[in-house]
């Protein structure tokens, strides 16, 4: 046995190493943050959300150019991506807690977790396969469906997690009131439930927002507004993490610096969704 | 719920008051399971679907160059032979995923650890926070940052002189070292260590927080050091989470696309070198998939994607199998 003292010099050299890494982890974060803010912030202007990017030519020869197209592309893929995740997600949940003892659960589970543990550029070629291919052209439609994908296992995961975290005490409750189960589950189980799904769901979104990889064969890009309002869905569509992508391996000085505010929009977006999804768990906690 | 039963009653003032009933209840019932266990079941299909198409749109690949041919085959030429082989792509996704864990798993450990044992609240509260912060940046805004910050600086203040001190003390390096361009292996390994760092951290930490108290108030009742604790009686507990974790963070390293894309300088062709070019199996698909023409081209990428499909396949159910084995009561075992 080594002696005491030898013990705890060990013990606090231990610490200071902890310490140590500890920073050195939270050093970069620090680092990346500071450099997307600064770069981020002296390249926006007023034309970045009012303007369309056009081609090349009109950013080096100093003409206004922006990201307009992109801004309302992100939106407009995002939300409808959300739009076809949360019914499947939530249902899939549903049937997860809601119905445990039925014989398709451990293959729903299962699947749900390979679905989640595979890259999201398969999602992306699986839903060119799906969506692009037969419709002929890339769309803002296949950058929703490759983003769903995204989404889907996230969102039933977190469904099944809120929705397991009601007491079943509540759903005899309803049940010996003579409800039916359907009613229990969703006039009782969903709004007590609701901070949890509300959460997954947030958590799910910043996570696909963020993702280029399925919208670079999907929804493809454009440097333009399309002519038409369901331009956006059916024709190519702009999204700002593929735009960052394809302005920052440009050769174009002026759209480097695009890149950067294309990065600091994209991470406040990001990050403001995420914030408010940890903000909501953090008041639930207070009130349990 | 019987409505055979209420169906079956003769006076007709019932029956009447009963239909609703039977409706609401019921049906109503049918109705939500149907539309439940559908919507479970298109996750499942989904799940089957990606397989079996990825498979089926690089059939013609895989048939044309056999699987393990394709796997090992070391030449990809889309321009003049249209030879397809995975080889080096496989390779530079294992290697550079692998030395992403090496590099990443210590300190995350380490994090997890302070954070789960040592920090006061509030300061584990904050490094929480930070690390899933790390996490929810989106991969392209950290390949920005790595083409004009990080490959930049890293090629000036370490590739470049570790190449000339190579140049001038061990020529026999320099192969091995390859060209200091800045974007290349190294680059992409040390920029996937970071993006991984925050998964490894949060798996670990859950592992160790769900080391039961009694453990430690034992170990601290035979008199150990605050260390001695942990390294005794924490972490031999805890390594089944532990290593399930680092499993998933080495899944998430070989399925990262855009930062990797942007930061691997992009060769097709093996050897690759430390600090030179070379591509993974998710790159490559980046880069080639919306140029490609040929069909046998397209259908190789697929395969690529089909052969990422099981990697990922296999990494996750590897986690999952080594969770299961390795904690809690499995922990005796070894």
């Amino acid at each position: 046995m080594k002696s005491l003292k030898r013990r705890q010099i060990h013990d606090r050299f231990m610490v200071s190493l902890l310490v140590v890494s500890t920073i050195a982890v939270l050093l970069p974060l620090i680092i990346i943050i500071s450099h997307v803010l600064i770069e981020g912030f002296s390249a926006l202007n007023v034309e970045f959300f009012t303007e369309e990017l056009g081609s090349p030519s009109r950013a080096i020869q100093g003409r206004p150019t922006g990201l307009v197209h992109t801004i309302l592309g992100t939106i407009v893929v995002d939300f409808l991506a959300l739009a076809i995740a949360v019914p499947i997600g939530i249902g899939a949940g549903m049937m997860l807690s809601e119905y445990p003892e039925h014989m398709l659960n451990p293959t729903l589970r299962i699947m749900n977790d390979t679905l989640n543990g595979m890259p999201a550029i398969l999602k992306g070629l699986f839903a060119f396969v799906l969506i692009v291919k037969p419709m002929g052209t890339f769309s803002g439609l296949a950058g929703a469906v490759a983003l769903s994908f995204v989404m889907l296992p996230i969102i039933a995961r977190a469904t099944e997690s809120a929705l397991l975290s009601i007491p079943w005490t509540i759903r005899e409750a309803g049940l010996a009131l003579g409800l039916p189960r359907w009613r229990v589950v969703l006039s009782t189980v969903m709004p007590a439930a609701k901070t949890g799904l509300v959460t997954g769901i947030l958590l799910a979104f910043a996570r696909a927002a963020g993702e280029a990889a399925p919208l670079l064969f999907t929804s493809f890009g454009n440097n333009y507004l399309p002519d038409r309002w369901y331009g956006f869905i059916l024709n190519p569509v702009d999204t700002l993490p593929q735009r960052l992508y394809s302005l920052a391996i440009s050769p174009y000085e002026q759209w480097h610096s695009m890149g950067w505010a294309a990065a600091i929009v994209l991470l406040l977006f990001v990050i403001i969704t995420f914030v408010i999804a940890r903000f909501l768990t953090r008041n639930k906690m207070q009130q349990a | 719920m019987k409505p055979e039963h209420q169906k079956d009653s003769k006076t007709s003032v019932n029956e009447v008051q009963k239909l609703p009933n039977i409706i609401y209840l019921w049906l109503g019932d049918k109705i939500f399971s149907v539309v439940v266990v559908l919507l479970g079941i298109s996750i499942i299909l989904l799940a089957l679907g990606m397989a079996w198409v990825l498979l089926d749109e690089g059939g013609l690949a895989l048939r044309e160059f056999g699987f393990f041919s394709f796997v090992i085959g070391t030449t990809w030429d889309p321009a003049v032979q249209l030879a397809f082989g995975a080889w080096p792509f496989f390779f530079g996704t294992i290697a550079t995923s692998t030395f992403a864990l090496l590099i990443a798993f210590f300190p995350a450990l380490a994090v997890a650890i302070f954070s789960a044992e040592y920090a006061p609240r509030w300061l584990a509260g904050m490094i929480d926070n930070l690390i899933q912060l790390i996490a929810a940046i989106p991969s392209v805004v950290i390949g920005i940052w790595g083409i004009f910050v990080l490959a930049p600086w890293l090629r000036d203040s370490i590739y470049m002189p570790v190449y000339v001190w190579a140049e001038t003390n061990a020529a026999g390096l320099l192969p091995i070292l390859g060209n200091p361009i800045g974007y290349g292996m190294a680059t992409a390994t040390i920029v996937l260590a970071l993006m991984i760092v925050p998964y490894t951290t949060a798996l670990a930490k859950d592992a160790i927080k769900s080391v039961p108290k009694e453990q430690r108030e034992a170990s601290w009742a035979l008199g150990s050091t605050r260390w001695e604790v942990m390294r005794m009686a924490v972490l031999p507990y805890a390594r089944g989470g532990i290593m399930a974790g680092a499993i998933l963070s080495l899944g998430r390293a070989i399925g990262e696309t855009m930062a990797v894309a942007m930061l691997i300088g992009n060769k097709n062709t093996l050897p690759f070198s430390i600090f030179g070019a070379g591509a993974t199996m998710p790159s490559v698909i980046v880069n080639e998939f919306r140029e490609a023409v040929e069909s046998l081209h397209l259908s190789s990428l697929m395969a690529i994607g089909f052969v990422l499909f099981l990697i990922a396949l296999v990494v996750n159910l590897t986690a999952a199998y080594i969770n299961r084995k390795l904690s809690i009561g499995g922990g005796q075992i070894l």
